[in-house]
């Protein structure tokens, strides 16, 4: 390995330091949204429909404000008149449409959970001792809760000013499809696929308090998410006040995973509601309707097809995915994203030539659904895993093989993928060696095997993946959505020699600020602690995207690294001036400006400052020193910049009750420069139990008619402690070219694999008993037992 | 009138009066009444751990209990425990291992880790933890590092125990 | 989630929790441990109009052991009972069903006398008593009663208790030298409700057998056709084969019906094989 810049003594890049801005985590001095307490602050509760779809008749409100400690009481109408409603359309997403969608249903409601009406009094204890007291007359109407029976041109039509329930249609077709099927000395397997429903279960709930000063017609939003300044441009468009005038503030965030970065209208009300009544307003989502209420994800039924020729050549895929959303694509980033995903994904791995796929994005009458952690990425891995799975027993090969023949051989870059995604930097071939390896293949398929005979059933799952990180402006801006492809990092000299920056990339718990500090303090030649960093936001961080699809590394932390050098250069600039140097001949280290040459220390950081700031006489006249940088960094060679891995799950299933056991898990993930390892093996780690979660545990139950029947925590099942397995991590690094650090994504992977590697482990556990292939996630210990012809 | 109770107690070493609602929760009141934030509210129906305080020494779940029926006891939340140094090696391990990523869970997962820690006999093996803190809820960390925390903590505390024997 | 506004009273002797609970109506509840009440009242799945707090009551906590009987007070703590070496040693099916009751903290705060009292319907401890075939004692408006297990678990969270009655305690008969015990349960995840549960008794010699499942059906049941094969000497197969004829088996969100007959018949198999084995579990 060449040593780098990064590799000087006491180099923070690369380096797995503690997070300093954990410290007040773990004492219970975090600031999460809840904590505060501003000055005449009441609290907001919200009247939900009962109903997937109804006509609201009437809304009797006298007896709820009536009661003492009842502040207001506001209903669609009302909100109509403050809110202008919004439409979650991305224009590059050719042919989607979705009605303008109100804050608080307003003569109709479209979902079990929908805001009706927003109750505000001096506790929430109080205000829901109103919200029980009024009496909303509602019109039952049909509900249409079944994708496929959406589609049917027969079926009620959610939004009559439409023509169908479908907000999207996208086909895409390239090379002989046919032909490859067609052949007959061709190996060919088809399944159909359905991916439950379920939801991200934050353990810290949507939490916003709206602050509007009448004064100064400035709104402050108390933000628990990842995008402020998108939330910054959506409240100006929305509620009318002027966008600088806007503040949106993030301080800590008890998780996100994507829930909270979405539009939703009980949120904007509560805002708006500060803006009618001149004081604060906070609403905090409880549990209930934490379920009801937060984006809903996954929810596909695709039926899948793959053709492998005689050489275990993969020649095509077919896919046809239906997806079911809710009433409304969400808005500002549409609800297609995860459908374009996956049928965009589907195969990234391999050299495939012909691929054609068909996807249908589903109006329905239930919770709204939208970008989740990894979107599309796990159902798009699960169909092409378990296919390739399937193209091996069915030829006759090792898994493990047919990926090797398959996977992108790691030299062939760059390439692009039959759907037009283009690959740079990625290392599939390299990444499945080195899994192989880690997991000892070769001794657990031993252990597997001998175990059968003993009537014992254990099985391995594979999975080669690609995630997509680090998105340019081709993602969402191009599609004219107020959100930010750059973002931007500034990072100043203060009087003592401390650095602070500020980055409008955001935290939730990965690292974010860490990272930032790290490169800081590496370029800057100072120690951690002397770096301090702001973000989340919008009055103090440069304009940026925030964080998501795994970006906060490669972009945030790509412009973190620009300024901190740009900031170094200002420094050594004047310590040029004021030691009578050369600015070549110094360096940084230590809190201290050094000799390159020999180290001698010269003079410190803090007296440099000291003498920029109080004693400029002493400095020539020319010399207009700064000691403050600001740059920002955005993709643009690429669309994204794909990361890739491989992952293993081994399983033990109990065939009489249809129990898994994850008996063990392996990743082997390339991230490109790695910042900080133990953040990144950490998110990979958090990633792949919620993928687990998909896989055995999670799903929005609907009954027929629409009503949610298991949002509570003790009906909807998250992964615990006590069934998850310890995960061992590995990484090959491959930096991107895209930027100088060379820094990928990592947080989203784990989500993308974990779930297709325990199906693949399911399935081969159970084939040798004769099982039908389980191909419905959750893989639940019924659906387990109906695969073995138990229990029917 | 009976809506409200006035109850007496220790919180984090300070004796406390108050009046207050029947009807308010224990970690409503640490929260909300006497601004003790760290202790948090993630299901209210007793299934996440985020509201785990301590009551009497033993580990209760703040959003099932009345701050009524603490009258009489003697309450530890997180911001106690800190002052205290009673929990200051296993915060130090959570730290180190990575064990906290938003926070959210975590007071709850330190005073759950705590009961087990402070129970001493055996070092627990890594079932015996997960066993323990499975109904403390984590959506980030995936568990595998806040069971490293804690056994780092079993052994050094049983390694200790032994050196001073 | 907030609870609706109630009136609070802490009763000091089972003579005021009647008396506070007739002035109330039938609008009061008993507030014991609270681990399953403050979570429905959370809801506002119940909203009272008085909450009265039994758990100072002395008489109602501690667990005594004599050579016949063991009795376990309603205000003690499931913790109390995972720990008690007495009940470990001559109840171990409750040593045994107890660490599988929710989590850490709700053991802490959760009682013996609540569990039995709520009945539902997969819960370790109703089924226990029932195996164990304790009987319950029940302060009320007319006094004291007992009623047998096999008499209190009635329907769906239905039990004989009466509007008003206090669960006092539960009088559970100690088995003697040589009785078989077995417990098992199949649960999505650690300190889940059982998706189907069993609590079994056998006497010396196979003289009589008690089956009791739960996590099946709207209480805790007793399985008889399986309790006269296992008296008659079947094998576990056998034995099996018959689970859970004649009982009412009501599918839910984990498992349907099918299923869970399917699953109460496994249970019943593996454990009596295990018995068979001679690996009897032991205190």
């Amino acid at each position: 390995m060449t040593l780098s810049s990064y590799d000087r003594p006491a180099s923070y890049i690369g380096a797995s330091v503690p997070r300093p801005n954990a410290l007040r985590l773990l004492q219970g001095r975090g600031r999460f949204v809840d904590d505060k307490v501003l000055p005449r602050m009441v609290h907001a509760v919200f009247v939900r429909s009962p109903h997937a779809h109804a006509r609201i008749l009437f809304i009797d409100t006298a007896a709820a404000r009536a009661l003492p400690g009842v502040v207001a009481i506001y209903d669609g109408a009302d909100m109509a008149k403050v809110i202008t409603p919004w439409v979650g359309v991305l224009t590059h997403l050719s042919g989607m449409r979705s009605p303008p969608q109100p804050a608080l249903a307003h003569g109709v409601t479209h979902w079990q959970g929908e805001p009706v009406v927003m109750v505000i009094a001096q506790s929430r204890a109080l205000a829901e001792d109103a919200a029980a007291l009024v009496d909303v007359d509602y019109d039952p109407l049909p509900a249409v809760c079944d994708m496929e029976a959406a589609l049917a041109p027969d079926a009620p039509r959610i939004h009559p000013q439409l023509d169908s329930n479908l907000c999207w249609e996208r086909k895409i077709e390239v090379g002989a499809v046919d032909a490859a099927f067609a052949d007959p000395s061709a190996t060919v397997v088809e399944r159909r696929f359905l991916f439950g429903r379920h939801t991200g279960v934050s353990l810290e709930p949507r939490s916003v308090i709206g602050d509007y000063d009448p004064s100064e017609d400035r709104l402050t939003m108390h933000y628990s998410g990842q995008a402020p300044h998108m939330m910054q441009s959506v409240l100006s468009r929305h509620l009318g006040v002027p966008e600088a005038r806007v503040r949106v503030v993030a301080e800590d965030v008890g998780g996100s995973f994507g829930i909270k970065i979405h539009t939703y209208g009980d949120e904007i009300a509560a805002l708006a509601a500060s803006k009618l009544l001149r004081r604060p307003v906070k609403f905090v989502a409880d549990r209930l309707e934490s379920f009801l209420s937060d984006i809903h994800a996954r929810d596909h039924r695709i039926t899948a097809r793959a053709a492998l020729d005689a050489d275990g050549r993969l020649t095509a895929v077919e896919i046809d995915d239906v997806t079911g959303i809710g009433p409304y694509s969400v808005y500002p980033r549409s609800s297609g994203i995860e459908g374009n995903q996956v049928v965009n994904l589907i195969g990234a791995p391999y050299d495939l030539g012909a691929y054609r796929a068909r996807l249908r994005v589903v109006f329905q009458n239930k919770t709204p659904m939208c970008q989740y952690r990894a979107v599309g990425h796990p159902i798009a891995m699960a169909v092409m895993e378990g296919l390739m799975d399937d193209l091996a027993a069915a030829s006759g090969r090792d898994p493990a093989d047919l990926r090797r023949i398959n996977l992108r051989r790691d030299d062939s870059y760059p390439s692009a993928s039959p759907q037009g995604l283009r690959f740079a930097d990625l290392s599939h071939q390299a990444c499945l060696e080195k899994l192989l390896v880690l997991m000892d293949y070769d001794a657990l398929k031993a252990e597997r095997d001998a175990l059968r005979a003993r009537g014992i059933h254990r099985g391995i799952g594979l999975v080669s993946m690609v995630e997509v990180t680090n998105p340019s402006p081709m993602f969402y801006g191009a599609g004219g959505a107020p959100i930010a492809a750059q973002d931007g990092a500034t990072a100043r000299l203060d009087a003592s020699g401390a650095v602070h920056v500020s980055n409008s990339v955001t935290e939730q718990g990965q690292g974010t600020e860490t990272i930032l500090a790290q490169i800081t303090a590496d370029v800057m030649g100072v120690h951690l602690r002397d770096v301090h960093v702001t973000t989340g936001d919008t009055a103090t961080v440069p304009y940026g995207g925030g964080t998501w699809a795994s970006r906060g590394a490669g972009i945030g932390g790509e412009a973190m690294f620009q300024a901190a050098r740009a900031l170094r250069a200002q420094v050594l600039e004047v310590a040029g001036v004021i030691l009578q140097a050369k600015p070549e001949t110094l360096t940084l280290a230590g809190g201290q400006v050094v000799d390159t040459a020999g180290g001698a220390i010269r003079i410190s950081l803090r007296d440099l400052a000291r003498t920029v700031y109080y004693r400029g006489n002493e400095l020539p006249s020319g010399l207009r020193p700064e000691l403050i940088a600001t740059r920002h960094y955005r993709v643009t060679d690429y669309p994204f910049v794909f990361t890739n891995g491989a992952m293993a799950s081994y399983v033990e299933v109990d065939p009489e009750t249809g129990i898994v056991t994850l008996l063990g898990h392996w990743v082997v993930e390339d991230v490109g420069t790695i910042l900080n390892e133990k953040l990144v093996d950490e998110q990979i780690r958090g990633g792949v139990v919620q993928g687990i979660g998909a896989a055995l545990f999670e799903e929005c139950v609907y009954s027929d008619d629409g009503q949610l029947q298991n949002a509570t925590m003790a009906d909807y099942l998250v992964p615990m402690a006590a069934e998850m397995p310890d995960m061992v991590i590995a990484h090959v690094c491959t930096p991107t070219h895209t930027s100088e650090l060379g820094a990928k994504g990592a947080g989203e992977a784990g989500t993308a694999g974990a779930p297709g590697a325990v199906m693949n482990a399911v399935n081969d556990a159970l084939r040798p008993l004769g099982a039908a292939t389980l191909s419905q996630m959750p893989m639940t210990p019924e659906r387990i037992l109906h695969a073995l012809g138990t229990a029917r | 009138m009976s809506g409200s109770v006035t109850i007496t107690l220790r919180l984090n070493g300070e004796d406390v009066t108050a009046t207050v609602p029947a009807r308010e929760s224990l970690v409503d009141f640490v929260r909300e009444r006497m601004g003790l934030t760290g202790s948090h509210v993630g299901c209210a129906h007793g299934v996440c751990g985020a509201c785990t305080v301590r009551v009497d020494g033993l580990s209760v779940r703040g959003c099932l209990m009345l701050a009524a029926q603490a009258d009489g006891a003697s309450v530890d939340t997180v911001e106690g425990l800190t002052d205290s140094g009673a929990m200051a090696d296993l915060q130090d391990a959570f730290h180190r291992h990575n064990a906290v990523q938003c926070g959210f869970c975590t007071p709850g997962m330190l005073v759950t880790a705590t009961e087990l820690l402070d129970r001493g006999g055996p070092v627990p093996d890594r079932a015996a933890i997960r066993d323990h803190i499975s109904g403390n809820y984590c959506r980030c960390t995936g568990y595998q590092a806040i069971v490293d925390a804690i056994q780092h903590v079993a052994i050094a505390r049983a390694a200790a125990k032994e050196d001073a024997a | 989630m907030k609870t609706n506004a109630f009136a609070y009273h802490r009763a000091a002797s089972v003579e005021e929790a009647l008396g506070l609970y007739a002035a109330a109506g039938e609008d009061a509840r008993y507030l014991a441990g609270g681990q399953s009440l403050m979570a429905a009242l959370n809801f506002r799945l119940d909203e009272p109009s008085a909450l009265i707090d039994v758990s100072r009551i002395a008489v109602l906590r501690g667990i005594a052991i004599n050579s016949a009987t063991i009795r376990i007070g309603a205000m003690t703590r499931h913790a109390e009972v995972a720990a008690d070496a007495g009940l470990a040693a001559h109840v171990p099916l409750i040593s045994q069903a107890i660490r599988h009751v929710a989590h850490p903290a709700i053991r802490n705060r959760g009682t013996f006398g609540g569990s039995v009292a709520l009945a539902d319907p997969a819960a370790e401890m109703p089924a226990c008593v029932l195996a164990l075939g304790g009987v319950i004692e029940i302060a009320g408006p007319a006094g004291l009663r007992r009623v047998a297990a096999d008499d209190f678990f009635l329907g769906l969270y239905e039990t004989a208790l009466q509007p008003g009655d206090l669960l006092t305690a539960v009088d559970l008969p100690v088995p003697p030298p040589g009785t078989h015990h077995g417990f098992a349960e199949l649960a999505r995840r650690r300190g889940d409700y059982a998706m189907a549960g069993l609590c079994l008794m056998i006497a010396p010699d196979r003289a009589s057998a008690r089956v009791v499942y739960f996590g099946i059906s709207d209480r805790p049941v007793r399985a008889r056709a399986a309790e006269a094969a296992i008296v008659a000497g079947a094998a576990p197969a056998e034995v099996a084969a018959l689970a859970t004829d004649g009982v009412d088996v009501f599918g839910d969100i984990n498992a349907a019906e099918t299923t869970k007959r399917h699953y109460a018949a496994i249970l019943l198999r593996r454990e009596l094989e295990r018995l068979d084995a001679g690996k009897d579990q032991a205190a």
